[in-house]
């Protein structure tokens, strides 16, 4: 199992990505955003949080552009597995890969913090080892992380079980930290190949560190 | 000549914002104002002289790059 992560001047979380998927028995490998092409070998390819390109014009607006993002989007056109976690959600966004657009949250400050997530989702390979409805606890930090689509969007959304997760408090009640149009923290492509969500499952992977629930998460890739 | 695109959210997309430099402007005692939308000019020049295809250009890259569509109106203005 080889694990891709994106690199882009700004990205941030490419090691935390890393060390995540390591500890699960992935191979790793970082790659710069110069690169024209993904590595034959790849099984997941991740476009991992930060701030690429300083979030300069609109958060993952600049980095569409990159060397590499034609590979990753023939990449996912052919059905390979991509996951965007924070600015990589945005920049698939941008980059058209995914559905909708993430704007300003509404309380205007960056959150870092917490959160639960309840399992909208789970028939698909990134929460399979999930059940819906399940509560999962995971930090999010951004300050776009505010889920907007159009009405004929969501409703395209749930028709084809796209959403993946929604924001909601410990009991599963409806929590909305950034005002995402339904609570929305996660959504995939109609294929269900292409992944992309706010929150951090990779800064949840150690009990110590205030969660392990990301283990759940990331492990549904590594069984392909 | 000189381009300047102004871009800002679409009607119907709620702009925090502009609420919140609506409220402060209220604080001030600005009682009059409404519908504060709260946007971004870009400004370049463009070596070109056929306004078409300025225009033609200028919206490309705005759709393209400058605005995103989801969320975003932009409009052109060319000034020679």
């Amino acid at each position: 199992m080889k694990v891709v992560i994106l690199q882009f001047p700004g990205t941030n979380c490419e090691y935390d990505t890393q060390h995540a998927f390591e500890s699960l028995g992935a191979k790793t490998e970082i790659l710069w955003h110069k690169s024209e092409s993904v590595p034959s070998d790849t099984d997941l390819l991740v476009v991992a949080g930060g701030f690429s390109y300083g979030d300069y014009l609109r958060s993952g607006a600049i980095a569409k552009f990159s060397p590499v993002m034609q590979a990753v989007t023939k990449y996912a056109k052919s059905g390979g597995k991509v996951l965007g976690i924070c600015n990589g959600f945005q920049v698939l966004t941008e980059a058209g890969l995914l559905p909708g657009a993430l704007k300003r949250n509404d309380s205007l400050h960056f959150l870092s913090k917490h959160h639960h997530l309840k399992v909208v989702n789970n028939d698909n390979i990134f929460l399979e080892k999930l059940c819906n409805g399940d509560v999962v606890n995971v930090p999010i930090a951004h300050h776009d992380g505010n889920y907007y689509i159009d009405e004929n969007g969501l409703k395209e959304l749930y028709e084809n079980n796209q959403v993946l997760l929604k924001y909601c408090d410990e009991e599963g009640n409806d929590k909305n930290p950034n005002g995402s149009v339904d609570s929305i923290a996660g959504v995939c492509n109609k294929e269900k190949n292409v992944f992309g969500l706010m929150p951090h499952p990779e800064r949840a992977m150690e009990k110590l560190l205030g969660s392990d629930n990301g283990i759940k998460m990331l492990q549904g890739f590594l069984q392909a | 000549m000189k381009i300047v695109v102004n871009v800002s959210l679409k009607a119907g997309v709620l702009d925090s914002q502009g609420k919140a430099v609506h409220h402060a402007l209220e604080s001030l005692h600005f009682n009059n104002v409404s519908n504060v939308r709260v946007g971004k000019q870009i400004v370049f020049n463009l070596d070109e002289s056929d306004e078409k295809k300025a225009m033609a250009d200028v919206t490309r890259m705005c759709e393209d790059l400058l605005a995103n569509t989801v969320i975003e109106d932009y409009a052109i203005e060319l000034i020679k």
